[in-house]
């Protein structure tokens, strides 16, 4: 099977999840020994080839142009649907981010081709493929199955394993004719933060109601720190105006998948746990044993968040000065 | 001004799910709402509405509960609703729907077209962004913030660890999130009156489309249940004691941390 990644960058940072796509499309491309093809598409961004071959690429066609130093649907469609018509592959992976759930519909749409997006496995039979990809709030999972001759897929963050695995790397440099976009970036304001993003920690700590009031996400984000976590909230936390609506997790917030979920004073109500239900280990931190988060956690702590914490970060600290 | 808003019904957020015995999801005794995103959208539409003037269409494809949705619509403040219904949308994806909603675009007059994010139970997010390409429109995804004037839009699209602002000439298609605005309730006396507007109701002929037109692009083989969680442990005690049980846990036998 012929493989294509998008390999999404911002400022010339290539998103984590990259590394996940370029790993999975080296497999799939492993067993059929074919090729791994990457699209690269910004300004000043050659220089990221190199973390691409590192993870599987064996021809790389970038797309190097001042007028592609912010992301725009139209010209990033158009040159990557060009790409996608040149070299024909059998499927095409996207990352899951804001990013990808903008261009992939777009793209495929443009070159007639279905798209599973949103996957947490593919499973190969043969010339077959299915995408795996929850449902109904993760109460299901579907696999479905294109019909077009080219497929598409966008992963999920967190969900694939990553594989260093030295590509022949290849470097090509792909011209196409830019049209000006009807919709233009006036500004990028990102949160000036250390902590990870979200939808890629590997650790996230979240608070919700229980917290009480808004200081208590100090106390969250305290122990965040300490572990190199993201922060994250409860619907009940963001409603009350103690987070922004870009920490809630949930059903109609981020969908996470971390190693490590720690949930604070949440209750775990349906739409919560769509949001984070498959984190690797989850630990809750509630004062009610009866709580949803309780029962599906594999951890559980029945006492006060504002006792736990506290002992938590100063124990934690120890660890790591002695580590 | 004018605005279409697409609308998707889906399952009640609490609806338990259960396969039939042929494998697919069995809707029966399922609650159906507007798809939350959607209700965003509509919310926004109507705003911009009584902001601008004008006139707010909600449209929907497929779907056996579009009357009843409808009138929540309609009851929010919605001018026309229009269903296109017909048994060649049974197994539509992103791209059928696409296809038909384009098609219903085309015969009216807009200069916004609103959706939601995604809906929450398919959560493909795949259909505003098919619409925009088969309008050649432009398209804002992930909106947060939205204002209008003289035939240009500014929006705020939400990317990780941020926000852009995004201009944009008009018509084009936004899909809208959780944030942008508080949905009304509507009052007793709209949903009354709404129970007596007209729905349009057209089939895949009306629009002037062959079932080959909206053959879909994906087909779902199978539903699987997803592995239960293994059981928990609680931990108790004296606290000091449970927080370095905890982390000992999370070191040696999760090795998370």
């Amino acid at each position: 099977m012929l493989i294509m990644v998008f390999a999404e960058q911002r400022q010339g940072k290539l998103r984590k999840s990259v590394a996940e796509a370029l790993s999975q499309g080296r497999r799939m491309a492993d067993t059929s020994h074919d090729r791994l093809f990457v699209s690269l598409i910004g300004s000043g961004i050659t220089g990221l080839t190199k973390e691409l071959i590192k993870y599987g690429a064996d021809e790389i066609f970038f797309t190097d142009d001042k007028d592609l130093s912010l992301y725009d649907t139209e010209r990033y469609a158009s040159i990557l649907a060009a790409a996608v018509r040149e070299i024909q592959p059998n499927i095409v992976l996207f990352t899951h981010s804001a990013m990808g759930k903008d261009l992939a519909p777009r793209v495929a749409e443009r070159i007639g081709a279905g798209l599973a997006s949103d996957c947490i496995g593919m499973e190969v039979t043969g010339e077959e493929v299915y995408f795996v990809r929850p449902m109904y709030s993760g109460k299901i999972l579907a696999k479905v199955r294109i019909t077009t001759t080219i497929k598409m897929a966008s992963l999920r963050p967190n969900n694939f394993p990553v594989e260093e695995k030295n590509g022949q790397g290849q470097i090509k440099e792909f011209k196409v004719d830019i049209p000006a976009p009807r919709a233009q970036v006036q500004k990028v304001n990102l949160q000036d933060t250390a902590r990870p993003e979200l939808t890629e920690a590997e650790i996230i700590v979240s608070g919700g109601r229980g917290l009480g009031n808004a200081d208590g996400f100090q106390v969250v984000a305290q122990l965040a720190d300490v572990i190199g976590a993201a922060v994250g909230a409860s619907r009940a936390a963001v409603d009350a105006g103690w987070q922004t609506n870009q920490h809630q997790v949930g059903l109609t917030g981020k969908i996470v998948t971390p190693k490590l979920y720690v949930a604070c004073g949440i209750s775990g109500a349906i739409q919560h746990l769509a949001g984070m239900g498959s984190s690797r280990c989850i630990v809750a931190v509630n004062k009610d044993a009866n709580a949803n988060i309780m029962k599906v956690a594999d951890f559980a702590i029945e006492a006060d968040l504002y006792s736990v914490i506290p002992e938590l970060i100063k124990k934690m600290v120890e660890v790591k000065n002695k580590s | 001004m004018k605005i279409v808003v697409c609308i998707k019904q889906t399952f009640d957020t609490e609806a338990q799910i259960a396969l039939t015995e042929g494998g697919r999801i069995d809707d029966h005794s399922v609650l159906f709402i507007v798809n939350p995103c959607d209700e965003h959208a509509l919310e926004e539409g109507i705003r911009l509405k009584e902001k601008k003037g004008g006139q707010v269409t909600v449209v929907t494809a497929g779907g056996q509960t579009a009357p009843k949705v409808f009138q929540h619509c309609l009851a929010m403040g919605a001018d026309h609703a229009i269903w296109v219904n017909d048994p060649n949308l049974n197994g539509a994806d992103s791209h059928s729907y696409a296809v038909v909603l384009s098609r219903v675009l085309q015969s009216l007059e807009y200069d916004l077209v609103l959706c939601g994010r995604e809906s929450i139970d398919d959560k493909s997010s795949q259909v505003p962004a098919r619409l925009a390409e088969l309008l050649d429109l432009p398209q804002v995804n992930l909106v947060s913030a939205l204002s209008v004037d003289k035939g240009k839009a500014q929006a705020t699209r939400d990317i990780e660890g941020g926000t852009e602002i995004i201009e944009v000439a008009l018509p084009a298609v936004f899909s809208v999130q959780k944030g942008i605005n508080e949905v009304r309730y509507p009052s007793l006396r709209r949903v009354m009156q709404a129970a007596k507007m007209p729905i349009k109701t057209l089939s895949l002929v009306d629009i002037g489309l062959t079932a080959k037109e909206v053959v879909p692009f994906s087909v779902i083989e199978k539903y699987v249940l997803p592995k239960p969680r293994k059981e928990g442990k609680v931990l108790s005690g004296d606290l000091p004691e449970v927080i370095s049980q905890l982390i000992k846990h999370l070191q040696e036998d999760a090795k998370v941390i």
